[in-house]
């Protein structure tokens, strides 16, 4: 057992007791040539385009089912990169520590964020820890770079008339998971938290047109679909009987009174391909490891179709149309 | 009838113009999530009722658990929902920005555990809700008794439905037929809806939560209305949820929420004092009651709000001068844009005209 077994302010000090948390836990997970160089700043190769994401990870608790905060702030950054059709290369990390954290459970989720890291294929660069008051608490950022191949050109106003929409898989499931523990509802709801990167490779490389992707976190589908409809000035249509959602998902959600459509994921993507290129581009989806569940659920409304720009309209199940808008406020439990 | 013959017949309904109303927050919303408003004729009009127990409850209450919330020694417990609601100063939210202690739980339940972790602080559950959330309350009062625990009260905001809905009708509401709730009807029965289905001469079907179990009723409303049109009686209780709700309903439940809690008269948000149309705790356990006797006073955040109207029924939200404009789920000014279940924000949300 180590002495020291929670965080305390000395470990921000820049001397010794920083020194040994580093050599301790972070050196050993994030091993590689650019961070054993231990200079100012790091010096990596690359040329030509290249897109640049930053994000910060605040989430209670730090290990929930499914996932850890190590592996969702790769994913989430990682994700962000790939949703322009870059190819993620580099990672930077800068923890804040709160006072009283354990150093067992810190070892834990650095160990999960090299792990994510490696599967995502991006190599970890630079780091920097600080420590703060507090209650044991943990926020990492992460700035993630990744380089654009040539004539590549994924933005979400590229929608267009007739194209298909996709989803990668089922709503919900991250917030679900997170919101059950905060609450202490038993369930076996799991996180999504994934790296999409073989399944938007296998997009591109398989041919696909695509024109729009993006990850469906804070929000949920509502709000990111409603996005791409006003960025695109298209309308778009989904099928409320196509979008999948898990049925423990949908239990969770009928409890609270909650909507799947407007609860967030942490591995899970849209995306907006040419319509004649809709069955190819879901076998590529559904043949990848984090995208069994995708599904094609509607589509850009085409001229002639009586529709309004901007709009997101969703067919009901028993034949209605409800028109949807972006997340309003924070999705609270309900009383009744 | 199947789903397709009854979306026929409401979509193709020629006859008198028929104002249904719902008065169950759950049905405001999976009206709208259903978008069923398009699939019936435009002569079938359907009106949002005081449905949703947020949106009823009078600014006096809130203002009463901000006071609290800020008193050294006590911490308020809460539904998610109730944390945005304006009081006459600010919202619950508000108040625990600047240090009052405000938990937010799931389960009324959950203020157990956190009353025994911390037995020198006053815990007070706001206790609000329709006959559905009643039980859930009672079994809170037998359990502080039973286990002699000295530091939870109450502050109950307890709404009934029969009582309010008998105010609309006396009050000359243009309403031709009911949706009525199906979660209250489960506890109470539907025979609750019996006296003003026979005072009024009005429909009332009790519906489930699906669209189509939504459209059946409406089906079954209008056709009861096509009925009294040609001399029959139009006042009876039809019950389109069977599964889960029987005429007499769950009388364990009723005795429990009556043991402990006496008819009252109560405030609504807009609408005033309404004879017989809530509950409180019972004189004999006056001392589980953290004030909630004395809450009369309403006051309108803005004088233009016009929740009161839209409660009734005699205002769409999008016909009250601040919809949009100045007042949006992240700015209400008025109760029914808070709560999901709201007709304010449902209308909002999903863009209902």
């Amino acid at each position: 057992m180590p002495e020291t077994v929670r965080i305390t302010m000395e470990h921000g000090s820049g001397g010794q007791a920083t020194g040994e948390l580093i050599g301790e836990i972070f050196a050993p997970a994030f091993r590689n040539e650019v961070l054993g160089q231990m200079e100012d700043s790091a010096v990596v190769s690359g040329s030509g385009r290249i897109a640049v994401t930053t994000d910060s990870f605040v989430v209670t608790p730090l290990v929930f089912r499914g996932g850890d905060i190590g592996r969702l702030c790769v994913c989430g950054t990682v994700n962000d990169l790939l949703m322009r059709g870059a190819v993620p290369r580099y990672l930077t990390c800068g923890f804040i520590l709160e006072e009283g954290l354990e150093i067992e459970l810190l070892r834990r989720i650095v160990r999960s964020l090299a792990e994510t890291a490696a599967e995502a294929g991006v190599q970890i660069i630079a780091g920097d820890t600080k420590v703060i008051e507090g209650n044991g608490g943990l926020i990492i950022n992460t700035t993630g770079v990744g380089s654009v191949p040539d004539g590549l050109d994924i933005s979400a106003g590229n929608a267009g008339e007739g194209d298909a929409v996709l989803v990668s898989g089922t709503m919900g499931d991250h917030h679900a998971a997170i919101l059950g523990e905060r609450l202490q509802i038993e369930s076996d709801i799991e996180s999504d938290c994934a790296p999409l990167g073989e399944i938007v490779k296998g997009l591109l490389d398989g041919g696909i047109r695509v024109r729009t992707l993006r990850d469906v976190t804070r929000g949920g589908l509502g709000t990111v679909l409603k996005e791409l409809a006003e960025a695109s000035g298209k309308c778009f249509i989904i099928e409320e009987d196509a979008v999948p959602v898990s049925a423990r998902v949908r239990d969770f959600c009928g409890l609270l009174g909650l909507d799947p459509l407007y609860m967030g994921n942490e591995g899970k993507l849209v995306a907006v391909v040419p319509r004649e290129q809709a069955a190819e581009a879901l076998e590529i989806m559904k043949n990848a490891r984090y995208g069994s569940g995708a599904a094609v659920i509607g589509k850009v409304a085409g001229a002639g179709e009586g529709t309004e720009a901007g709009e997101l309209l969703m067919r009901t199940q028993i034949g209605g149309v409800r028109r949807l808008t972006v997340l309003q406020g924070e999705g609270l439990p309900r009383i009744c | 009838m199947n789903l397709e013959e009854i979306k026929q017949y409401l979509k193709e309904y020629n006859g008198p113009e028929l104002k249904i109303m719902e008065v169950c927050g759950s049905h405001t919303g999976a009206i709208a999530r259903n978008g069923i408003p398009g699939l019936v004729s435009d002569r079938i009009r359907l009106i949002s009722g005081p449905g949703c127990p947020v949106c009823v409850t009078p600014s006096s209450y809130i203002d009463r658990l901000i006071d609290l919330c800020l008193t050294p020694g006590v911490c308020v417990v809460t539904f998610g929902d109730l944390m945005r609601v304006p009081g006459s100063r600010m919202s619950l939210q508000q108040a625990s920005g600047m240090g009052g202690r405000v938990k937010m739980v799931y389960s009324p339940m959950d203020v157990f555990p956190m009353a025994q972790r911390e037995p020198e602080t006053t815990f007070v559950f706001a206790a609000v809700g329709f006959e559905t959330t009643a039980p859930v309350y009672a079994l809170m009062v037998e359990q502080i008794l039973e286990d002699h625990i000295e530091n939870i009260r109450l502050l109950t905001a307890l709404r009934t439905m029969p009582g309010i809905i008998d105010r609309l009708c006396a009050g000359g509401a243009d309403i031709q037929g009911f949706l009525a709730p199906g979660h209250v009807a489960v506890v109470t029965g539907s025979k609750a809806f019996e006296p003003l289905a026979a005072k009024y001469s009005l429909p009332f079907g009790v519906a489930g939560f699906t669209g189509e179990q939504i459209l059946t009723a409406l089906c079954g409303i209008v056709k009861a209305c096509e009925r009294a049109k040609s001399g029959k009686d139009g006042g009876l209780v039809m019950n389109f949820y069977p599964s889960v709700v029987t005429r007499e309903g769950n009388t364990e439940a009723q005795e429990l929420v009556e043991r402990y809690f006496g008819v009252s008269d109560a405030v609504w948000r807009g609408m005033g004092m309404v004879p017989a149309s809530g509950r409180l705790l019972r004189e004999e356990f006056a001392a589980l009651d953290a004030g909630s006797r004395d809450l009369t006073e309403d006051h309108k955040i803005n004088k233009a709000c016009c929740c009161d109207k839209v409660l009734m029924g005699k205002m769409k939200p999008t016909q009250c001068p601040l919809f949009q404009k100045v007042c949006s789920p992240l700015r209400p000014q008025g109760a029914c844009m808070v709560s999901t279940e709201g007709n304010c924000y449902t209308y909002y949300v999903n863009h209902r005209e």
